[in-house]
This record gives C-alpha cells, sequence and structure tokens, in this order.
C-alpha cells in the first residue's frame, strides 16, 4: 500500500487488468475447483471485491454462486479465523494468554483488532477516490 | 432429459467398502427409475473446512447423471432420510462433463501441502 503512490507516477495511465473468466480462453467457473476459487477470497474468507480481482460484473455474481457452494459443502471455509490462517502467532499468543488470564478472551482481542486494522485500510482507500482505482490495480499486478 | 450433478458427504466412520454400497444404492435408484449413470467418483476422506455435527472429515462421493428430474428427488430424498449421509448437493449442468473434476486433479497436491 505504502508504495502505491510511487507506481501511480510512474504509470500514470489506468492499465485495465482484464477479467480471468471472460473471454474465448477465459477459465470456467466450477465450484469444484477450490483452488481457483480459493485465489478469490480474503484470508478471513469473504469473497474478495471485484474492484481487486478486475472480475467482470457477470463473472462476478456466478463465482460468488461458485464459492457459496463451496462453502455449503465444507471445501471453503465460511469464515477463517485468525488462528487457523496464522498458526505461528497462534503459539506466542498461548505463551501470553497464561499471563494475561483468560485465553479465549485474548483471542477475541487480538482478532477484533486486526480486522479492525484492515477495515481501517480499506476506508483509506476509498477517501482519495481518483486514485483508488489506480491503487487497486497496483495490488492485482502483484 | 436434464444433466444432474450429486455430491454428497457420507460420515467418516464408514467403510470404503459401505461407501461404494451406498453409492451403488443411489445409482441403482436413478437407473430404475429411467436415468444413466454418467460418471462417479470417490473424493475419498477429505477434511471439512469447519466442523459438521461435530465431525471434521467425511466421505465425498460425485454422481453426474442423465435422470428425470422425479429419480433426482427420489434420491436426494433418500439421502435426507439417511443418516449416514451428512450433506448433499445436487446441480443442473448444461452439458456433460469431461474428465475427472477439478478437485481430483489438485487432490493430491493439497493434501501434501497439509502433511
Amino acid at each position: 500500500m505504502s508504495d502505491a503512490p510511487q507506481q501511480q507516477k510512474k504509470t500514470f495511465f489506468k492499465r485495465r487488468k482484464s477479467c480471468p473468466f471472460s473471454g474465448e480462453n477465459g477459465q470456467s467457473i466450477d465450484w469444484k475447483d477450490i483452488r481457483m476459487l480459493g485465489r478469490y477470497i480474503s484470508e478471513r474468507g469473504k469473497i474478495s471485491p471485484s474492484r481487486i480481482t478486475a472480475v467482470s460484473q457477470k463473472k462476478q455474481r456466478e463465482l460468488a454462486v461458485a464459492i457459496k457452494r463451496a462453502r455449503y459443502m465444507a471445501l471453503m471455509p465460511y469464515v477463517r479465523t485468525e488462528m487457523e490462517y496464522a498458526p505461528r502467532s497462534s503459539e506466542g499468543r498461548n505463551f501470553e494468554g497464561k499471563s494475561y488470564g483468560s485465553r479465549e478472551g485474548r483471542d477475541y482481542n487480538n482478532r477484533e483488532g486486526r480486522e479492525g486494522g484492515r477495515e481501517g485500510g480499506r476506508e483509506g482507500g476509498y477517501r482519495d477516490r481518483p486514485s483508488h482505482v489506480a491503487n487497486s490495480n497496483a495490488n492485482a499486478d502483484q | 432429459m436434464p444433466i444432474y450433478e450429486t455430491v454428497f458427504i457420507t460420515r467418516q466412520d464408514l467403510g470404503v467398502a459401505q461407501v461404494e454400497q451406498l453409492t451403488k444404492d443411489y445409482s441403482k435408484i436413478i437407473t430404475d427409475m429411467g436415468g444413466k449413470i454418467l460418471k462417479t467418483e470417490q473424493w475419498g476422506l477429505r477434511n471439512f473446512a469447519y466442523r459438521i455435527n461435530k465431525a471434521r472429515k467425511g466421505y465425498y462421493t460425485l454422481i453426474e447423471m442423465d435422470a428425470p428430474a422425479p429419480a433426482l428427488l427420489e434420491m436426494e430424498r433418500l439421502m435426507r432420510n439417511s443418516e449416514d449421509v451428512v450433506r448433499y448437493l445436487s446441480i443442473k449442468l448444461e452439458a456433460a462433463t469431461e474428465g475427472q473434476s477439478a478437485i481430483l486433479n489438485k487432490n493430491t497436491q493439497t493434501e501434501d501441502e497439509a502433511a
């Protein structure tokens, strides 16, 4: 995120990434293909917005249905908590948790703090509207 | 006749033989009611992404068929009544698929990652 202004200067014009599912040689959307679907969810398990992944409106709707089917069949999580996606940090927390008392209470606090921070970052993206398209493209390219 | 695919999850504590027997039973209902089985796949014991009825794993089976709607409904009814079937999902397909489903091609890779 911090290098986004720099990138903006280098490539002044908006470079639009095309939809990976549209066109003649676009990928097909299949709810059983969890590897493909996994690229379109956040680490929390939320469906990524199309402004970041550049999926077209029509395909985004199909993709959302596919992800929801995969969730129903327990191929994908509805929510993934911090403990599941960062096993290393959870070990650290266990040590701390002993001195602080209730472990569960602490987990909850930590998770809240992290999620809150991420949402804050996104809001920042919204605020400077003109650059946010370029920002999201820079993210998608990485 | 429309083409459907059904994936169902059976309980973890069933043996492979029992799962295959169930698959045969359901296939038989479809064929008896005028349908045709196009494909069956055993995905094997897979970890769930979240706990279902306190279970963490289950056997996944896919059946693809060209069958009349009443046959599918009857099969779904039996799955609903069965204690062994944890969950099922039937979807109408545009066309019959070719080859293995995507999950099987990448199954070995994902298991390696998990280990």
